[in-house]
């Protein structure tokens, strides 16, 4: 092992130092409302009430049906994309390539969504979904056999694909993929048998969350209760010690950087077959980066994650309602959420001293 | 003891210009009495040896001289005045020197810019750097050591590496130079230049001392001796006047205690080992030609102070270390390529020394850590996922029978002490009633109650048949323990001596690197 992903774990102990069910859910809440405690003063300093800021970021967020189903559309892809970073921090790989695996999961899909069928969509949507988890493991593909094989940082290697992947959609949109009907730089529409289906009638709410939710059960059966997610948290808490139980360290770091990257994949297709119906630019606001801290937020913990990213996920939608509201800055948001990290890492401090 | 009588003579010779005295010094770590009213004497113009198996305290004494570590009685005196020595840079001041085992160099940077680092010259506000240069090479030149300014750190021998730290320590005008097992990293050849710029030091009226557990370096670079023990200075010799045996005796000399039992039913060979050669970490040649058997119903005890392969020895039979020539028979079956699996399935388990870092994960529960090496096999597992019944049912008949104290088989191993944690590594490795036990360093750390388990545990399985190697720093548990010893010293196996022959003068000069038979001085 070389020395920046032991550096990296050192940096995590802390967070994966209490790990379980309940502190994986409790430490992102507790560490949210003292966030907002502290933001509140800083509201207070600029002569916005708090109560009014946090009552709007609840009305936009959770205050009627339409503000509930952007909230989920949008927690969709942060669960997605942060289960991939839980997946690959577990087993000690700082995949920070999440927003890169999303996009190439969206060309896949696009691909599958575009150009084949049409299909009955009992087997179109399937294919398409496929398509995107593929798209995003492909994409860590690169990073994981050059760490399995060549110990080259997949830090940076993910880092940087991150760029090639926003880029690769930018060129298709513009180029060979460009809808020759329409200025703007997207695709076509795809095949009606493609997209995602919707659960709530008249609104945008797809199967994206569903897809979500199952790979929170399936991500923590595969940590907890197969031969793989064992073997994953041995190579992630203790690379020697799973050598020396003969464990395939390789395997596991590409299979890891595999499934988080497919995870990310995952999220691209949401978006693209679940909201826009083709495949364009800026499919992301940075969900893969927001999805880093979800996962540590989350304490690398499936249900500590699908907490945190509903909690992110009120807050990003919320935040357009507040600086309507009561005209607080939209930073204000970005205030909590730095704040909700540090809360997390001192939560993590007092209880390592009690 | 006469031995220390003369010490003490010597002594008196105080006042003197340049002389460091170390009186009554004394350093704790917690219970362990690590420097116990220890008078030492370091003169200019005198190479001196400090000997003494692993834990003597040779490095402490010397951490204290440095500021490494702060005084717990005992005071320093530098030429007859007492001096407050609380940092490194206190020692700097006095100029004091250490080289430690491991180098604090940047690799990134150049011999001479490592050898400036912290006081450059400068011309207006940048490093001078070929002011820098020509200055290291005429220090160099001066103590014949052989070294480019211009090289990159990271890209030149250990040894060169090591050239450094001494030019370092030379460029702030140490005159009291202190290396710690300075030969372990260094070529035959490297050694005696190593040697030579030592004794230039000390002709020119400086003051070095060298810890050490080797006699051959010993005898051939030093003016003096002092012998170290348990803490204490057993002895203080003039080199010319002395000789490997009786530093040997005063190293390792004690009363042989009684073999806790005896083995009664020794049979057939379970591991043979023919020439095999590995390398250590670094890379270095750190197994050299090693032939050894150990037999069913038997415990083979290797000893010799640590480092000495001890380790790599281990490593390469339970398949974590490739060997470059040799070969290994397990039984009658060859072991072929390092594969930890496959080693296993032959029979064999290994207790690793490291039992935090290498044989345990510390976050993940007792239950999970039992199964380590059998996670994938039935019971524990059918059609790729776990189970958790059959683990647990499995752990807890683990922790009873081994009596293995933790809050559960869910508990976190990361919470389990010391004692606790070896008995589950114990409890899983000898689980599949192996037919070859590597015990590496198995009471490291553990208390009284806590070693006297670890020892039945292993006699136990001596008993039923089975054959163990355990590899022992403590010269006294070794001989206590062991049916049989084979002794380490730089890669090679000095002798062997069953429980009849155990004799403390033979196994203390082969420790301290004298060959058996013909008292070959190998350096």
């Amino acid at each position: 092992m070389g020395a920046e992903p032991k550096s990296f774990r050192m940096r995590i102990a802390p967070l994966l130092a209490q790990r379980g069910a309940l502190a994986g859910i409790l430490t992102p809440i507790f560490a949210f409302l003292v966030a907002l405690a502290i933001n509140g003063i800083l509201l207070w300093s600029i002569q916005i009430n708090p109560l009014e800021a946090y009552k709007a970021i609840y009305q936009g967020s959770l205050g009627n049906t339409y503000a509930r189903v952007e909230t989920l559309v949008k927690m969709a892809p942060l669960l997605l994309a942060g289960l991939g970073i839980l997946v690959a921090f577990r087993s000690s790989l700082f995949n920070i390539g999440a927003e890169g695996q999303l996009y190439v999961g969206g060309i896949f899909a696009a691909g599958v969504a575009l150009f084949m069928g049409p299909f009955p969509p009992w087997i179109h949507i399937p294919l398409t979904v496929l398509a995107g988890f593929v798209g995003g493991a492909l994409w860590a593909l690169v990073p994981a056999l050059l760490r399995a094989r060549l110990k080259v940082s997949e830090t940076i290697v993910t880092l940087l694909m991150n760029y090639i992947a926003i880029e690769l959609v930018s060129y298709l949109v513009n180029g060979p993929w460009k809808d020759p009907k329409a200025v703007e730089p997207y695709t076509a529409r795809f095949y009606a048998s493609a997209t995602l289906p919707i659960v709530l009638t008249n609104t945008r709410l797809h199967t994206g969350i569903l897809i979500a939710i199952a790979a929170v059960v399936g991500i923590y059966i595969y940590l907890n209760h197969t031969v793989l997610g064992y073997q994953l948290r041995v190579v992630g808490e203790n690379p020697k010690a799973a050598g020396y139980g003969g464990i395939n360290i390789q395997r596991t770091v590409i299979l890891s950087l595999l499934i988080s990257g497919g995870l990310a994949g995952l999220a691209g297709t949401g978006e693209v077959a679940g909201i826009w119906h083709r495949l364009m630019m800026d499919i992301s606001p940075g969900y893969g980066y927001t999805a880093i801290v979800i996962a540590l937020l989350g304490r690398l913990d499936p249900l500590g994650t699908l907490v945190s990213s509903f909690l992110f996920a009120v807050l990003v939608v919320g935040a357009d309602s507040m600086q309507r509201t009561v005209g607080a800055p939209a930073a204000a948001v970005l205030i909590v959420q730095a704040l909700v990290v540090l809360g997390v890492l001192a939560g993590d401090y007092l209880m390592r001293r009690s | 003891m006469e031995l220390s009588s003369i010490m003490e003579q010597e002594a008196r010779l105080t006042g003197q210009d340049g002389i460091v005295e170390m009186r009554g010094i004394v350093k704790r770590f917690g219970d362990l009495i690590a420097n116990d009213h220890v008078d030492l004497e370091i003169r200019p113009g005198e190479v001196l040896g400090l000997l003494g198996e692993n834990g003597a305290g040779k490095t402490t004494l010397m951490r204290v001289l440095y500021g490494i570590y702060s005084l717990d009685g005992g005071e320093i005196r530098v030429n007859g005045q007492p001096v407050d020595i609380r940092s490194p840079a206190d020692a700097i001041e006095l100029g004091i020197g250490m080289i430690h085992q491991k180098f604090l160099v940047v690799p990134t940077m150049t011999v001479a810019e490592n050898v400036v680092l912290g006081a450059e010259p400068t011309n207006g506000a940048l490093l001078d750097r070929g002011f820098a240069e020509r200055q290291v090479q005429e220090l160099a030149s001066r103590y014949g050591i052989l070294v480019n300014p211009k090289a990159k750190v990271g890209r030149v021998s250990l040894g060169e590496q090591q050239c450094t730290e001494i030019l370092k320590a030379l460029y702030r005008k140490a005159d009291l130079l202190i290396l710690d097992e300075p030969t372990t990293v260094l070529t035959p050849r490297q050694m005696d230049e190593l040697f030579d710029t030592l004794r230039k030091m000390a002709a020119d009226g400086g003051k070095v001392v060298i810890i050490t557990h080797k006699l051959p370096e010993v005898l051939a670079v030093t003016d003096r001796v002092v012998v170290l023990r348990d803490g204490k200075v057993v002895g203080s010799y003039k080199t010319q006047e002395t000789n490997e045996r009786e530093l040997a005796i005063a190293m390792v000399g004690r009363e042989l205690r009684p073999v806790i039992s005896v083995a009664k039913n020794v049979r057939g060979t379970v591991l043979k080992m023919e020439g095999i050669s590995a390398r250590n970490d670094e890379g270095t040649l750190s197994l050299k030609s090693v032939s050894m058997e150990a037999r069913a119903g038997e415990i083979l005890g290797v000893g010799g102070i640590g480092g000495n392969g001890q380790r790599e020895l281990v490593e390469v039979i339970a398949g974590l270390r490739p060997t470059e020539s040799g070969r290994i028979m397990i039984r009658d079956r060859e072991l072929r390529g390092a594969d930890p699996r496959r080693v296993r399935a032959m029979g064999v388990c290994y207790v690793p020394a490291d039992r935090h870092g290498m044989g345990t994960v510390g976050p993940l529960s007792v239950a999970e850590n039992l199964i380590l090496q059998r996670h994938a096999e039935a019971p524990f597992s059918r059609r790729m996922f776990l189970r958790h019944s059959q683990i647990r049912a499995f752990a807890e008949g683990l922790v009873a029978s081994y009596d293995i104290h933790c809050q559960g088989v869910d508990a976190q191993t990361r919470t389990l002490s010391g004692g606790n944690l070896q008995r589950l590594v114990l409890a899983r490795e000898l689980s599949g009633e192996p037919d070859l036990i590597l015990a590496e360093y198995p009471t490291r750390g553990l208390d009284i109650a806590a070693t006297e388990y670890v020892h039945q545990v292993l006699q136990a399985q001596r008993d039923r048949g089975a054959a163990v190697v355990t590899v022992l720093s403590d010269l006294d548990e070794l001989l206590q323990l062991s049916d049989r010893v084979v002794i380490m010293y730089e890669g090679h196996i000095m002798g062997e001596l069953s429980q009849e022959e155990f004799d403390i003068e033979r196994i203390g000069l082969m420790m301290a690197g004298i060959a058996e038979s013909k008292a070959e001085v190998r350096i």
